[in-house]
């Protein structure tokens, strides 16, 4: 035992003394995470202790579990933690899949300009801002935009898509796939040019059609960049697009639109209840951080790849 | 190109519809595109009527004059200019250091080191403490509002690492040798051959502060703080929560629409206008973080 220690620190000694300067290029990045990333984490003891607006950051005395009590008997939470299990699910369900399939069809053109036009106009979305996409959005699905004119042409009425809560969902996940799917086929084609082409020429000597080659060389050939994205999803699940909306949705779509990252937003920083929405927040970050382990650890049990 | 085997009479017919299925992801995703620049030079009457879809309607360009003599929208813009290109330089700085450091295999704590930011990446404070973090830090109403909280993005830091990594390690040892110091290195050695990957982090800061809203949102209390982001948002916001009333107000509303559009035009002019120059690199960026990732 203590030989072992000292080592350890006299190592550690020669290591500063050594590396000193690479370790200095460390320190203000190394603040920022400090500062910016790991005392938020610590200034969710507010929501375990009272905080007033202009206080001390980490509140004033402990409540305990109260506001979790509160928030879990209140049925406007459980409203919009199904909201948010619902859109979380259909963008998953969409937005996971599509870029596969578009990067499979990409992966079948022969025609390079083609290739490279589908490309270049699919991934144009992505760089947009969220505010933009919005814009377009709400132009598009308006009373005047081209979905009711295409309604009207076909003799059905006009319909106020945006104030309609039933078609929030629609609204929200073709959005998402717009933005999203045609990058999302970036990781997959460079996955894809990484199989190994014997393994197609085996496959045709042993009389594969096409659809088997896909099935038995390509899918296999980018399932670690399948499980890997599945994952990465999995544990963004929770925290469905907030920004998007934030910018969509209105009171007369709350029914459907409101989701727990909207609902604390509004309950903290619009109406104040900082600890309240901490507490919902803290709640939130913590399943996220379960689920993103949790489907680790079946994707490493499962399919014996994983992310770490 | 051409395969030795004849393509079956099965796989030509899956080529065709392939071809049309392709041709159909293009125009949907360029339609949306298509359609705002015709509403933003087509009349507001052309518009309410809804009678816009891909070439305008009513051509003018008194939408364009309105928005462009707004003041404020150019103030807003310039603000944008400002916090992106702050910003980006800050981000630069402090990704490349920490990117050089993860980059050394042999360093102790290592390990550490990329853990505290890796973790960042599946657990975050949250929006609450955050808030009351930067109110408290007295960062409202200023520039460092929105360029400290979002100073390092894990991505971009793991791509950086990467890329470092993949540098011969002869080049290094060979200045160490000749009794460079490690600043000197990275600065004359490193950098010098990372020109590419540089460009690539550049853009990528750049397009992300470019196009966010949500800091300045939040903590700017004063329009003439905002990023244009935060204007066209405004606008956008008014036309919802406008159109409850939508015929006592249609026509106010629809004036909006117009400026709407316009101002998306002309927010997302730059990122257009450059896009098919970046593109490649942020696609040979994403590639590099998926190496090792």
């Amino acid at each position: 035992m203590e030989p072992s220690v000292h080592t350890r620190r006299r190592t550690w000694r020669a290591a500063v003394r050594r590396d000193w300067q690479l370790y200095s290029l460390a320190v203000l990045p190394l603040l920022f995470f400090a500062v910016f990333r790991y005392l938020p984490m610590l200034g969710n003891l507010i929501a375990f202790r009272r905080y007033s607006p202009g206080g001390d950051l980490f509140g004033e005395y402990w409540v305990g579990l109260r506001y979790f009590k509160m928030f879990l008997s209140d049925p406007t939470f459980w409203q919009v933690f199904t909201n948010t299990l619902v859109i979380g699910g259909l963008t998953l369900l969409f937005c996971f899949p599509l870029p596969i399939i578009l990067a499979l069809l990409l992966n079948e053109v022969r025609t390079r300009w083609l290739k490279g036009l589908v490309q270049t106009v699919s991934y144009l979305p992505h760089f947009l801002s969220i505010v933009v996409v919005a814009g377009m959005v709400l132009q598009i699905v308006s009373v005047n935009g081209v979905v009711n004119q295409g309604l009207l042409a076909v003799g059905q009425d006009a319909v106020s898509f945006i104030q309609e809560p039933g078609w929030f969902r629609t609204i929200y996940v073709s959005s998402e796939v717009w933005q999203t799917v045609g990058w999302g086929t970036i990781l997959y084609l460079a996955a894809l040019t990484t199989i190994d082409t014997d393994l197609y020429q085996q496959a045709r000597v042993d009389g594969a059609n096409r659809w088997r080659q896909t099935w038995h060389v390509t899918l296999p050939g980018i399932r670690p960049t399948m499980v890997t994205l599945l994952v990465l999803n999995i544990g963004t699940f929770l925290a469905v697009g907030f920004e998007k909306v934030l910018l969509l949705y209105n009171p007369l779509t709350y029914p459907t639109a409101d989701v727990i990252s909207t609902y604390l937003y509004r309950v903290g920083i619009v109406s104040g209840s900082f600890s309240y929405a901490a507490a919902i927040g803290l709640f939130e970050s913590v399943i996220g951080l379960a689920l993103v382990l949790g489907a680790n650890r079946l994707s490493r049990r499962v399919v014996g790849s994983s992310l770490w | 190109m051409v395969t030795a085997i004849r393509p079956s009479r099965g796989y030509r017919v899956f080529q065709a519809v392939n071809a049309v299925v392709l041709t159909v992801v293009v125009v949907v995703t360029l339609f949306p595109f298509v359609n705002i620049v015709a509403r933003s030079f087509s009349g507001e009457r052309e518009i309410r009527t809804g009678q816009v879809s891909v070439f305008p309607r009513g051509f003018n360009v008194t939408t364009y004059q309105h928005v462009m003599s707004d003041t404020m929208f150019w103030t807003n813009y310039r603000n944008t200019v400002v916090y992106t290109v702050v910003a980006t330089a800050i981000s630069l700085v402090l990704t490349t250091c920490y990117a050089y450091v993860l980059s050394k295999r042999q360093l102790k704590g290592r390990g550490l080191l990329v853990g505290i930011a890796v973790f960042t990446m599946f657990f975050n404070g949250g929006l609450i403490p955050n808030y009351v973090l930067i109110s408290a830090l007295g960062m409202r109403n200023t520039l460092w509002a929105i360029v400290l909280p979002n100073a390092v993005s894990v991505f971009n830091l793991l791509v950086m690492k990467a890329f470092f990594e993949s540098l011969p390690v002869e080049l290094e040892e060979a200045a160490a040798v000749d009794g460079t110091t490690t600043y000197g290195t990275l600065w004359r050695i490193v950098l010098p051959l990372s020109k590419a990957v540089l460009a690539t982090m550049l853009l990528f800061y750049a397009v992300s502060f470019w196009n966010s809203w949500f800091a300045g949102f939040l903590y700017m209390d004063r329009q003439e703080l905002f990023p244009v982001t935060v204007y066209l948002r405004n606008l956008i916001a008014g036309a919802t929560a406008g159109s409850d009333q939508t015929t006592s107000s249609d026509t106010t509303l629809q004036i909006a629409a117009g400026i709407q559009a316009v101002t998306i035009v002309l927010t997302t002019l730059p990122i257009l206008l450059v896009y098919p120059f970046i593109q490649r690199y942020f696609v040979s960026g994403v590639m590099l973080g998926a190496v090792k990732g």
